[in-house]
């Protein structure tokens, strides 16, 4: 009867599948066969005990205890099996492994935010490797969402002021889809995202080259992008604003004193040194605080802010 | 699956029992339904502050400091003062149903008179409470503009002072009409030791009102 | 059915006018007291609000026709669904039959002359008139788009006018709160001499159940939406996460009485079926005090059960494994009903009337409703299918197939009392036919739609899903036909004469003893209790004489 649990149930592609899809299957029975055992029941007794005259008289049943205790206690039986058998699913859903690779997914109205373990950041498109556990934190920076992937049976809300989690496995490499499952106003019915779910190659490229969107941006919209996202933007202002650290805006080509007294100008190499190696270079009147991004950004993000800075005038 | 009998008390015919209500059978019917009815109506009032209770405790354990600090704020002789003066207005509702029941009519008005009274001094200690606390903007919610707090999140606790106060405060001025209702009926002579449902059920009522108070006094003004 | 069978028993002098006929007037009708009238206008109205839940659905279903826009954008869409769910909620399921049915029927079942507050009872009336036309009113202020369950944030930072339909709701729940008042003191004092609780029948002990929630859950809800507007007005901060408080303790609040409400709902459905399959099986209930008990299992345990709604909001994993626990025990009562029911018909003297036919819809969408329960109710397929179509047409089946249904089913079988006049019973066949296929062919549907992973309130959708919502929709055609249908003969019965028999399905309760009208006081005198509500044997047991189980 595979068909069948094909017919009610989307493909299955992460390890919770098989778990979910047999407790699923059995309550479906369940209800097929009560529902033609009660309507069979009812049509019997619908034929054989048809009002045929008036005068009909009928004989005169309070109650069998046995009878009752009989129907109370087997469905009690069954109920309990599939309580048993659902809570076994949800605790195994429910703790993720310790070596699941962690990615926070923020839900806002209506798109939701994917941020990996090297400070990556994707919109509506998470990768993710395939056999491997993946621990997705959520949370929500507006009302409530809610992350729902069918082809893992998985669903979890992402809640305002608060972090939930939702683990899985991907077990086939493919793009699934995912919806937002609380109603979250206007765009509800669109904030749909997608898992792609990469082999171990696909996924070491996307690490290393970013997702398709970040490949195909040109590279000014890029750097302005890991600007917000990497970090920059909390102590770089693009207004001429001092903050933690100097001020993008008109930078280029013109020269920075140094704390130590040197004069440098602000060229790529000046800008790529100071992201790899902040502390080469401190410009003067601010403290040495800035981290490096050695290892944090890739190649072309740095060409991006290089760009990026280049036409802040 | 019956016979109909003519009911012996099917009209209160005659004007033995004005007050009783086409539908019943006795007078005694018609009090056990009042009085069930009342129970029933207060369970609902339960229920209701309740919900405000259970909010109170459950922000009260994730705000500790904004709450103890918060209540500072209430003045501890005022609350106080109101809730000697709702136990004794509880002592004098007791009183009208028992003047009630022995068909003491003078004594039936001039304790609900004194119950009366006592609602309104709690109102007005209540008044002198509230512009208080707006004089100082100790308001709920965004309309919180108390300066100088050292404990952030203060606005929360008065969030629930106002509701839950507030709420109580209608109940309070909601029993005094009832009991206003109750002294023109009285002075009309419409109770005696026949019929005195409308006092009794008042009286719970009443000591429902008071027995809120009893847990919001603590709860608001003795935070420990 | 002539005349002269209605007139023969009452030839006797002085006999009163029915209760239609007198006092007349539009303002009689307003100033009544009478049960009987105001569970009529409750009816009414109530019908009047189900044909306009009826029409917003049929354009829900319209626009899901095509998987992006069809005859309305994504906002309207929104609002649309949203009053759809709130009419049909408060003002239809939760009133349907405990105010209109149970108002009419409840004082007649024992043999009282009234409800025990008949002023509160029309007061109940004003207050859902009120709600009603606050509710309506919205439609004003832009309308609402927070869906029936308002939950937090969401409904606290919308536009429109989410702040009057939150008071509506609550003044709705006043509403509730005194009918619930009302029954359980009437059933307390006013049953009929001899009438002892087991011998009351089991429509009664449904409303009890029914009353019993009424009370004990609505004032929550009535607090829990003060809060949404002193959140909206104030922005006092308790479901606020930014000022400090918590959006899912809303959740908390919401389903502690809207949980019980659903058995507001499913309760006084099976109280008006309990009635309907003894009379026309002409055969004693089986298993009285386990349907009776079963009833009031049911309201007690559903206040231990509401966060079953909420186990992907973040609720541990206890409380997960506690209330997938305790929810499964609803099943067991659920369960004994339908096979004592099944059990009073076997060797009955069946007779399909349509209120049985009616009644044989409910068993059967019933049998479905309550099975895909399950499926809800445990924990792993919960994750899978919570917030799917699979939940809409779980609670469709619950609410609105077996609540709806039973409704009707109590309407065809008391409509001779009420009006004294019979519809056409081979159009009450046929449209029972119509209703139970069309309402299959709306929601069974939408269980694939949600098992293959449609969320709900979507008003895109993606083009896998398209096949599956045109035969929803189709189906809800069918369904309408059907209920339109019903309307024309229950309509066109107003113009036979008033020939309906006292006793028109053989009933043995006490409603069927009086007239067809019955009297403003319902009875000539008190009746007193000669045997019990089901006991059709040729000479029934005097009541007070215990039996022996057979």
């Amino acid at each position: 009867m595979n068909w069948f649990r094909d017919f009610l149930l989307p493909p299955g592609a992460s390890t919770h599948v098989g778990e979910m899809d047999g407790l699923f299957m059995f309550i479906t029975w369940l209800t097929v066969f009560f529902f033609f055992f009660n309507g069979g029941l009812i049509f019997y007794a619908v034929r054989r005990w048809r009002r045929r005259s008036a005068k009909e008289v009928t004989p005169h049943i309070t109650h069998d205890t046995r009878l009752e205790l009989v129907w109370s206690l087997i469905p009690l039986a069954v109920v309990m099996l599939i309580f048993l058998w659902g809570f076994k699913g949800y605790v195994k859903a429910w703790v993720a492994p310790n070596d699941a690779m962690e990615i926070l997914a923020t839900g806002k109205k209506w798109v939701w935010e994917f941020e990996y373990p090297d400070g990556t950041r994707t919109l509506n498109d998470l990768h993710v490797p395939v056999n491997r556990p993946v621990k997705l934190v959520l949370t929500s920076e507006d009302v409530i969402h809610s992350f729902f992937i069918p082809e893992f049976r998985l669903k979890r809300d992402a809640i305002p002021g608060r972090y939930t989690e939702l683990w899985f496995t991907a077990t086939e490499p493919g793009i699934k889809q995912v919806y937002c499952t609380e109603y979250c106003g206007k765009g509800h019915s669109d904030m749909l995202a997608r898992i792609f779910v990469d082999t171990p190659e696909q996924y070491e490229t996307f690490l290393r080259e970013g997702d398709e969107q970040v490949r195909k941006m040109p590279l000014k919209e890029l750097g302005r992008l890991v600007w917000e996202n990497k970090g920059c933007a909390t102590c770089h202002s693009l207004d001429g604003t001092r903050g933690q650290g100097p001020s993008w805006k008109g930078i280029w080509n013109q020269t920075h004193r140094g704390a130590d007294g040197g004069e440098h100008r602000v060229n790529a190499d000046y800008i790529r040194q100071s992201i790899l190696t902040p502390q080469a270079v401190v410009v003067q009147g601010f403290e040495p605080i800035m981290p490096t991004y050695q290892g944090l950004l890739r190649e072309r993000e740095i060409l991006g802010l290089i760009e990026f800075i280049k036409e802040l005038q | 699956m019956s016979t109909a009998i003519p009911s012996a008390h099917a009209h209160a015919e005659g004007g033995h029992a004005p007050f009783l209500q086409h539908h019943f059978r006795e007078m005694s019917q018609q009090f056990d339904a009042a009085k069930i009815g009342m129970w029933l109506f207060l369970v609902t009032e339960v229920l209701l502050f309740g919900g405000l209770f259970v909010g109170y405790g459950i922000m009260h354990a994730r705000h500790p400091e904004a709450f103890m600090a918060a209540h500072h704020h209430l003045d501890k002789t005022m609350g106080a003062v109101n809730t000697v003066v709702l136990l004794v207005s509880s002592f004098t509702m007791v009183l009208s149903v028992w003047a009630a029941q022995t068909s003491r009519k003078k004594l039936l008005v001039l304790f609900l008179l004194l119950t009366l009274a006592c609602a309104g001094t709690f109102m007005v200690v209540k008044y002198f409470e509230y512009s208080h606390k707006f004089h100082e903007g100790l308001l709920p919610g965004k309309y919180y503009s108390h300066k100088g707090d050292t404990v952030p999140g203060q606005f929360l606790f008065f969030s629930f002072y106002f509701m839950m106060t507030g709420l109580h405060g209608i109940h309070v001025l909601l029993g005094m009409a009832a009991i206003a209702w109750l002294v023109w009926r009285a002075l009309k002579g419409h109770f005696s030791s026949a019929y005195y449902a409308p006092v009794e059920v008042t009286g719970l009522y009443w000591h429902l009102v008071d027995l809120i108070w009893i847990y919001l006094f603590p709860l608001m003004y003795l935070i420990s | 059915m002539s005349e002269g069978v209605l007139y023969a028993g009452a030839g006797h002098a002085g006999r009163h006018a029915d209760y239609l006929e007198e006092p007349k007037g539009l303002w009689s009708w307003l100033t009544t007291v009478d049960h009987k009238r105001i569970g009529l206008m409750y009816m009414w109205s109530v019908l009047f609000f189900f044909l306009v839940g009826g029409i917003f659905a049929l354009l829900i279903r319209l626009e899901l026709l095509t998987p992006k826009q069809t005859i309305m954008d994504a906002e309207t869409y929104n609002r649309v669904f949203t009053l759809h769910g709130a009419i049909m909620t408060f003002l239809v399921i939760i009133p349907a039959i405990p105010a209109a049915l149970g108002n009419f029927a409840l004082p007649l079942l024992l043999g009282a002359k009234d409800v025990a507050f008949p002023r509160l009872n029309l007061t109940s009336l004003y207050v859902y008139w009120i709600g009603a036309a606050m509710a309506v009113a919205t439609l004003a202020l832009g309308g609402v788009d927070t869906g029936w369950t308002f939950y937090t944030p969401y409904s606290t930072t919308t536009g429109g006018g989410v702040t009057l339909m939150v008071l509506a709701a609550f003044v709705l729940g006043f509403s509730s709160i005194f009918t619930g008042v009302n029954f359980i003191a009437t059933i307390h004092k006013l049953r009929a001499p001899g009438m002892g609780w087991f011998e009351m029948p089991l429509f009664c002990w449904g409303m009890y159940a029914t009353a019993l929630i009424q009370i004990l859950a609505t004032p929550v809800l009535g607090i829990t939406l003060l809060l949404i507007v002193m959140e909206r007005v104030l922005g006092v901060g308790i479901f606020d996460p930014q000022l400090g408080g918590d959006p899912v303790l809303f959740q908390h609040f919401f389903w502690f009485y809207s949980h019980p409400a659903v058995y507001i709902m499913i309760l006084p459905a099976m109280a008006v079926i309990s009635e309907v399959i003894p009379t026309f099986s002409k055969k004693t209930i089986f298993g009285y005090k386990a349907i009776a008990f079963s009833s009031v299992a049911i309201a007690l345990l559903g206040f231990l059960v509401w966060a079953h709604h909420m186990f992907v909001a973040g609720i541990s994993l206890f409380a997960g494994a506690i209330f997938s626990f305790l929810t499964f025990f609803i099943a067991i009562p659920s369960a004994i009903k339908v096979f004592n029911w099944i059990a009073t018909m076997w060797r009955g003297s069946i007779s399909l009337e349509a209120p049985m036919l009616f009644a044989i819809s409910f068993l059967l969408i019933f049998t479905i409703g309550g099975l895909t329960g399950l499926f809800l109710a445990a924990l792993s397929t919960d994750v899978h299918l919570h917030d799917t179509y699979f939940v809409v047409s779980h609670f469709h089946y619950v609410m609105a197939g077996s609540n709806l249904i039973a409704f009707l089913a109590g309407i065809h079988y008391w409509w001779p009392k009420m009006y004294g006049r019979m519809y056409n019973t081979k159009l009450a066949a046929i449209s029972s036919a119509i209703i139970f296929i069309g309402f299959n062919m709306t929601f069974l549907p939408q269980f694939v739609l949600g098992s293959r992973g449609m969320p709900r309130r979507y008003f895109n959708y993606l083009p896998q899903f398209q096949d599956l919502h045109v035969a929803s929709t189709v189906g809800s055609w069918v369904l309408a036909a059907g209920l339109f249908l019903t309307a024309a003969y229950l309509l066109a019965s107003f113009r036979q004469p008033k020939g309906a028999p006292a006793n028109p399905w053989g009933g043995r309760t006490l409603e069927w003893e009086t007239a067809s009208p019955p009297t403003a006081h319902n009875f000539e005198g008190q009746p007193v209790l000669q045997h019990g509500p089901y006991d059709y044997r040729p000479e029934p047991a005097p009541v007070g004489v215990k039996e022996l189980a057979h």
